[in-house]
């Protein structure tokens, strides 16, 4: 798998966002299939540098591969507090302008747009892994 | 992500190029809130060269909304490119926030 590793802050989503660009694009992924994959990884990545480590710094691991020939794989690792947002309920997205929260919606968008999403703790480590079919 | 602003008889256009994420988003907050100071209210947000959008795209805008909500005023959606309306229509933003195929069907809206 390829990876890039860096510290968990904002000004480095540019980066990570650079590398599962090209990554995704090497894996013979194209137009809005691409963006999507961007979308579900920034949206993973935020919540990581605003929530995995409160008391201060840490890093984040992005690991992505094909598998199997069909199957683009992505791996985002943080050593931050244990965080399963997979198991929060989903947002409300009937409710009106006056009561509308966007907390909850960046998980939201990576189930609807990748195949398949799961989340372990490994140890020490929050390990969410993310899958796109090509 | 830039920012082309352009007063028009009706309200005001505003038209974004690039990228809505995590980064650059605060900056619309931060534009269209000083436009909103300055008493411009009816807005139509041209997307045509808007390439992608996430979750912190969307609360910049939903911001924007509700500042115009208190006001009396509108925000309408112009030209929205597919991956971005699809964003738009998975969160539900589509039924909250109005969206036009066209700049002009926007305007004449407002």
């Amino acid at each position: 798998m390829k990876s890039i590793k860096l510290a968990a802050i904002i000004e480095n989503l540019d980066k990570f966002i650079t590398f599962i660009h090209t990554c995704s694009g090497e894996c013979g992924f194209e137009g809005k299939r691409v963006m999507e994959i961007e979308l579900a990884v920034e949206e993973a990545l935020v919540n990581i540098f605003n929530y995995a480590y409160p008391e201060g710094e840490g890093q984040v691991e992005m690991k992505c591969a094909l598998k199997e020939g069909k199957k683009f794989v992505i791996e985002i690792h943080d050593k931050g507090i244990p965080f399963d947002g997979l198991s929060r309920p989903d947002p409300d997205t009937t409710a009106g302008i006056g009561d509308r929260e966007i907390g909850g919606l960046g998980i939201f968008f990576i189930k609807k747009v990748a195949d398949e999403v799961r989340y372990s703790r490994n140890d020490d480590m929050n390990i969410l892994t993310i899958v796109f079919l090509a | 992500m830039e920012l082309n602003v352009k007063n028009e008889e009706k309200g005001t256009l505003v038209a974004v190029t690039g990228r809505m994420d995590a980064v650059s988003s605060p900056e619309f907050d931060k534009e269209l809130g000083k436009l909103i100071d300055e008493g411009n209210v009816n807005f139509v947000i041209d997307l045509s060269e808007l390439d992608y959008i996430s979750s912190s795209g969307l609360r910049s805008v939903l911001a924007t909304a509700k500042k115009l909500k208190g006001k009396n005023g509108q925000i309408l959606l112009a030209s929205l490119q597919a991956v971005v309306k699809e964003v738009f229509e998975i969160s539900g933003f589509s039924t909250i926030i109005p969206i036009y195929e066209s700049v002009e069907e926007a305007m004449a809206a407002l």
